[in-house]
Order: C-alpha cells, then structure tokens, then sequence
C-alpha cells in the first residue's frame, strides 16, 4: 500500500465480504434448499437453517433425472471436445507456424474466419449437416447427374443415397464443437514465441518434423494446453443449445439439458428440493474443474486477450 | 508470419492441417452457405417446395414488428447485463488488489460461478426469484412493495434474465481485471501519491485508464456472451416469455426454425446475427492493432 488508509481498508474487507456472499448466494441458498424435505422447502421463506434431506434429496435427484446416464453423456461430450480441439487446433498450427507451402496463407484464413462465430448463429444448416453428413455429396451427385452416368455404365436404372446421420450420437454432440479457431490461434500466438534456435538446433541434430513436435512442441506447450483443457471443458459441459438440438433420446442428452425437466413447474408439486440437489450435482464436476486448475486456468483465460 | 528456420516437406503440412479444415468445412463454411441460400429462399415446413426469392426474406424481417421488439430487447438486456457483470467485476477486483491478506483465497470465492453453465445459474436465480416460493421477490415485495412476478410481467422477467446471465460472468470479467490490475506498474500509483492524489482520484486518473483495453476486450466478451450464449439462460427460465418479452434475438432464430419452420426468416436472421458478430469481431482486431502501436 502507499498510504496508510486504516477506514477505507476496513471498508475493503467489508464490501469484499458482502461481495463474496452476494455472489455465493445463488449456490449458498440452493445448497441450503437441497437439504430440505418438500413440506419446509416450499415455505415463504424456506428456513435458512440447514435440515437433513440432503442424501434423500440427492437420491431423488438422481433417479428422477437419470442423472448418472446423463452425467456420463456430459462427461463423454466435455472431454470429446476438450481432446478434439487441443489436437486439430496443436496439429493445423504448426502445420501453419513451421511450414512453408503454397496454400498457406488460404489455410490461415480460412481458419481464422471462424474465429468469433458460435454455433448460436448458424444452427439451422448446422443442423441439417449433421442431420446428413453427406449432403453435400448428395447434392453434387445430384447435380453433375451422376446416377445418370453411373446408369449408364451399369447397364439399368440404379438410386443410390448417401445418408449418414449424427443425430443421437456422441459423433453429432462432439465434432460440430470442434470446429474453432481459438484454440489454433492461442497455440499459433504462443508457437511465435519459441525461440528459432530451437528448431535450428532440432535441425542441425537432425530432428524430423515430427520428431521436433513430439519432442520440443509438445513438452514445451503443456502449460498452455493445461489452461485450455479447463476451459474448453467447461465451456463443452456447459453447452446448451447443441445437445437441445441433436438429441432427442433422453439416453444421449446431456445433464445440463436433462436437468429443465427437474424444475417444477407451475402445475407440478413444487420439488425445489430435488431441483436444487440436481442443479449442485450438475454443475460440480466443472466447477472442481476450475479450482483445482485455478491456476492454469486464469492464465488461459488471460492470455485469450492477448 | 512465419518461422525463420522451417521445415520443408510436401505432403506433411497439408496434412497436418487437414483435420481443422475438414471440420471448418463442414461445420461452417457449408452451413453458412446453406443459410446464406436458404435466407433467400420461400419454403414450405417440410422443405418439399423451394422458391427464390431475393431479398424478400429479409424485407419482411425488418418489417416484423416482433422482430423489431426482439431487437429493442436484445439491446437492452445485453447493454444491462454487461453493465452490471463489469461494473461488479471491476468494483470486486479493485477491492481485491487492494487487500493484502488472503488474495488467494478471495480470488477462489469469486472464480468459481464462471464454471456454472448459463442454464444451471439461470435455474438457480428462478428458484430466488419465483414469485411464490423465491426469497429475494419475497424481499421484494416486503421491502419495496413492488407487486414482483416475472411469469406474469414482462419487465420483471427481463431483470430476471439479466441478473441471471450477469451472475455468471461477474466472475469472468473479475479475472481480467485482477490480470489488468496487477500489470499496472506500481510506480505510476505511487507517483500520484506523491504528487497527492487520493486512492479514489488515482483510481479514476491512473487505474481506469491504464485499464481501458481490458475494458474494451471484456466489453466485447460480453457484448458477445449476452447475445448468444444467454441462450440457455432464456430457453430454461422464460421460454422468450411472457408475450415475447425476454424474446432475444438468438432465442428467436431457435423459435422461428425449429419451432415455428419458418425456415427462410430463421435463417434470415442467422445471417444478421452472423454480419453482426464479424462487424464486432473486425473491429476488436482493428482496436486491437492500434493498441499494439499506442504500447510500441
């Protein structure tokens, strides 16, 4: 400090406090409102006093949500596009770093386009591809009249579809989500950064491409691919509007969304309870996530800006 | 830019980027064609009859005055929930510079709502704020006598869709602060102590604006995230609802496509929403290449 400022530091602490509590309310009170029977919970106000349903509740919670089927889809999606991501974004950039070839510049681009566009934006056609993966060949197929020379050559009247869906699959919920430029443009950004002597060095001891990757890229970024790794899965288990679309089968949806079907709604009896117990359930595996990668973490979600 | 020292080799760097291409092309070049194509087009709900039709599409779009209220509101509750997100994350992370002791264990109280899916808070906050069973609408009505029902009352579901989503990312943006703050050299505040200046003048003088690419990246963050990624906060808590009053611009996209088939006018509105994201993209990086020269 650079003066002594004995009220305003008491003044910190104490808006610091009141800052942590208001923002820890949300999770306080459900936490609180998840050890309640129905009969206190739905009380005006629910008693602040901790009660002891909570196990009951979780149970509950468990069995009417399905929650371990879909906890497992949850966490099958989170870490199919925590993987995918890290290795398509560590692999195209240094394919674009390292490498020299003509259609590079175009590849930089074409992957840098996508930097900023959500799902959100273009859900509908993003649906009907993955609705049919070979649409499109379907489509060219269709328009250069291939049946027609296919026919032509087979001698009689062939139809041949191509259709291959990803709708209820752990295939749909995953790859449409891999596809983004953050992760390649953080570890293009930090591939920048490493000095040339080392890959001259690689060289000179005649390292091969891969070789260099394997054994000096890759030591080398694991701070950078630890950081993503918390991001990327909490930002794949909290996806939401993908897996509304994708799944229909209550088997393949993912907790997050399985979890609207626990809030009561104006008819039902108001199980808040269970609700509440499903909603910690649900959002604890990302929030452990982040505190015990804090670190990385927070230098990942900085180093974002730059 | 590109290495100095590389390696040369035909076929390796093709494929190496290949996978990211692929997916790029599949996921997102075709689609947005698709959508671009399909905003033009006049198409029955089971897509059997295709007809072009220019720009008809998007003339009707800007003519529906629902879809002019969803703009009203999508700026507002944006515009709202980014004031509150940053101005709770900057008022956090400047105390929390300040304190000397337990840093670390302050940081952890904060962080942690970030890891709280958009949907997950948006359920929580319903549960505080139902009009029967809620505590704070409770308080609401004992303190300030304001009849408080988001089912029924369009303005009271909007606030709660913000508070919601502004939640969440008050923790977000506490991040950057704490990041901002603690690379502001502590010469420059010192000086102005010096020279006389109180905390709350040094704040204002030195603090804000050493802060302000921060600022304007964390703007864009979450300019970004109450457009889109409040999605889940929407479809869990109001439906869009009461009478289209929390119905933002994404929700609408969903709505209209998936639930209404009105194929072309959704995907007239995803290709608004996607100008709209590259107009905000080009400019950060344009902002961001004059910051770049300001420093040196």
């Amino acid at each position: 400090m650079v003066e002594r400022t004995p009220i305003l530091d008491t003044l910190t602490y104490i808006f610091l406090m009141v800052g942590i509590l208001v923002v820890g309310f949300p999770i306080i009170y459900a936490l609180i409102a998840a050890t309640h029977p129905i009969e206190t919970v739905s009380m005006v106000p629910m008693p602040l006093i901790p009660s002891d349903q909570f196990w009951v509740n979780m149970q509950a919670a468990w069995n009417k949500g399905d929650l371990g089927t879909q906890l497992t889809n949850s966490f099958i999606m989170a870490s199919g596009i925590t993987i995918g991501k890290i290795c398509v974004s560590l692999l195209g950039a240094f394919s674009i770093v390292y490498f020299d070839y003509r259609l590079r510049t175009v590849a930089f681009v074409t992957v840098f386009c996508t930097l900023m566009l959500p799902v959100e934006v273009r859900i509908l056609p993003t649906y009907e591809m993955a609705a049919n993966l070979f649409g499109p060949l379907q489509m060219l197929w269709e328009f250069l009249h291939l049946d027609g020379i296919v026919a032509w050559f087979v001698g009689h009247d062939i139809e041949i579809k191509l259709d291959l869906s990803l709708l209820d699959s752990y295939t749909g919920l995953i790859l449409p989500l891999v596809a983004s430029a953050t992760c390649t443009f953080l570890f293009r950004q930090f591939f920048l950064t490493i000095p040339e002597e080392l890959c001259e060095a690689a060289k000179i001891d005649g390292a091969s491409a891969m070789t260099f990757f394997r054994k000096i890229i890759l030591p080398l970024s694991k701070t950078n691919i630890a950081a993503l790794v918390v991001i990327e899965f909490v930002y794949g288990w909290n996806q939401y509007l993908w897996p509304l679309l994708i799944t229909t089968n209550p088997k393949m949806t993912t907790a997050v969304i399985g979890l609207q079907n626990l809030i009561p709604q104006a008819d039902d009896l108001p199980f808040w309870n269970e609700a509440m117990a499903a909603a910690l359930i649900v959002m604890l595996p990302p929030i452990l996530v982040v505190l015990f990668m804090q670190r990385w973490f927070v230098k990942g979600l900085v180093e974002r800006e730059k | 830019m590109i290495k100095r020292s590389i390696f040369s080799n035909r076929f390796l760097p093709y494929f190496l980027i290949l996978p990211q291409i692929l997916v790029t092309a599949t996921f997102f070049y075709w689609p947005a064609l698709q959508g671009l194509m399909q905003s033009m087009m006049l198409s029955d709900p089971f897509g059997l009859h295709n007809r072009f039709v220019w720009f008809d599409n998007f003339i009707e779009l800007f003519q529906d005055p629902l879809y002019l209220k969803s703009i009203v509101i999508t700026l507002v509750f944006s515009a709202s929930t980014a004031f509150v997100s940053i101005s709770g994350g900057l008022f956090l992370a400047t105390l929390a510079n300040r304190a000397l002791r337990a840093k670390a264990l302050i940081r952890t109280c904060l962080i942690w709502p970030y890891a709280v899916a958009p949907a997950i808070s948006g359920v929580l906050w319903l549960f505080l704020l139902h009009p029967s069973y809620g505590v704070v609408s409770l308080a609401i009505k004992r303190w300030f006598g304001v009849d408080w029902n988001p089912v029924l009352n369009g303005t009271d579901a909007l606030l709660m869709v913000i508070m919601a989503s502004a939640w969440k990312q008050i923790s977000y943006n506490f991040v950057f602060f704490m990041a901002g703050l603690q690379a502001i050299p502590h010469s420059l505040i010192e000086a102005a102590a010096m020279d006389g200046a109180s905390p709350f003048r040094r704040f204002w003088a030195i603090v804000v604006p050493m802060l302000s690419p921060t600022l304007f990246f964390v703007t864009v963050m979450n300019i970004i995230f109450s457009f889109f990624e409040t999605f889940g906060v929407i479809h869990t808590v109001t439906q869009g609802g009461p009478g289209g009053s929390t119905n933002i611009l994404v929700y609408k996209v969903y709505q209209d496509g998936f639930i209404g088939l009105n194929l072309g006018s959704s995907s007239a509105q995803s290709i608004v929403l996607m100008s709209l994201i590259i107009f905000i993209t080009v400019m950060q990086f344009k902002y961001v290449e004059r910051r770049v020269q300001y420093t040196g």
